[in-house]
């Protein structure tokens, strides 16, 4: 299968289009929360607790 | 292993490297994976939805994966009160309770041109993976709830370690009962039902979801740890 080919076919959803890459959009809007939240929260504790550790206001 | 990452600054250390090696695995794998199934040929049943099969399975999967960890860390800290496991049981429900939202939704949105319906209360896969949300929920909502975080904490463990039940229902509520979804396809007495084309990309996301999960979860456990740390320093700061 050609690039293009290949690139038309994972594109390609039919009539089922309405479905599938509303799926896809779920899925990747789950990713994107979990990491952007896990990330915030791990770097917002970790500057706080290094801020007290260093004797500064809570 | 677990004895020696019980230390939070060994685990610290650890996690330091380990969350983004898991990271980069989970990319390396669900990349290829997708790929393979978005560009595999359309099912003869199924047709062009089956691309959602390697986003949904991989979703539940992660999810259970995400229950027995928060259950495996919730009996640890109920049995040993280590601190850690208390911090890697709450790490994981926010994970789980995302994964298994994000599988209900696919689920849904593959149910629909199949069955005909977005949902039905009468299939038992269906709403034992609802129940799996609500357990998700009802333990954020529980450690939420309650001031005293060591009380939080037995609670939400006990109801955690209830809920574990589920798991086994969820796997073989499609033997137990006649359901709309299909029975077990990849991990089934006598080998796969699906063809390679199919089989490969899935188990390559599958693992991949897995390695995200892990990787996420070594990280939540991280800013827990630090949650922690700052709490207590901003307690002995307030009674000096």
């Amino acid at each position: 299968m050609s690039d293009h080919a290949a690139v038309a076919q994972a594109l390609s959803a039919g009539r089922y289009g309405a479905f599938v890459w509303p799926a896809y959009g779920a899925t990747a809007l789950g990713f994107a929360w979990m990491i952007i939240d896990t990330l915030l929260r791990a770097r917002r504790w970790r500057r706080k607790a290094e801020r007290l550790e260093k004797g500064g206001e809570p | 292993m677990i004895a020696v990452l019980a230390n939070p600054f060994r685990f610290l250390a650890f996690s330091r490297w380990a969350a983004p090696v898991l990271g980069l695995a989970a990319a390396g794998l669900i990349g290829p994976g997708l790929w393979l199934g978005l560009t595999a040929p359309p099912d003869y049943q199924q047709g062009e939805t089956v691309k959602i099969m390697f986003i949904h399975v991989p979703a539940a999967w992660a999810a259970m994966l995400a229950y027995a960890c928060l259950g495996g860390a919730s009996l640890v800290s109920l049995v040993f009160r280590h601190a850690l496991a208390d911090a890697a049981a709450r790490a994981a429900a926010p994970l789980g309770a995302a994964f298994t939202g994000v599988a209900l939704v696919t689920g849904s949105l593959w149910g629909r041109p199949m069955w005909g319906a977005w949902w039905v209360w009468g299939d038992a896969r269906l709403v034992s993976v609802l129940v799996l949300f609500l357990l998700f929920l009802g333990y954020i909502a529980l450690r939420a709830s309650i001031e005293d975080e060591a009380k939080a904490a037995r609670a939400a463990e006990i109801l955690a370690l209830v809920g574990l039940i589920n798991l086994p229902i969820i796997k073989f509520s499609v033997d137990w009962w006649n359901t709309l979804h299909q029975g077990d396809s990849v991990m089934r007495a006598g080998g796969s039902a699906l063809a390679p084309v199919y089989l490969t990309p899935l188990l390559l996301a599958g693992a991949g979801y897995a390695c995200a999960f892990g990787a996420l979860w070594l990280a939540r456990i991280r800013g827990e740890i630090w949650r922690r740390r700052a709490r207590s320093l901003a307690l002995r700061a307030a009674l000096a």
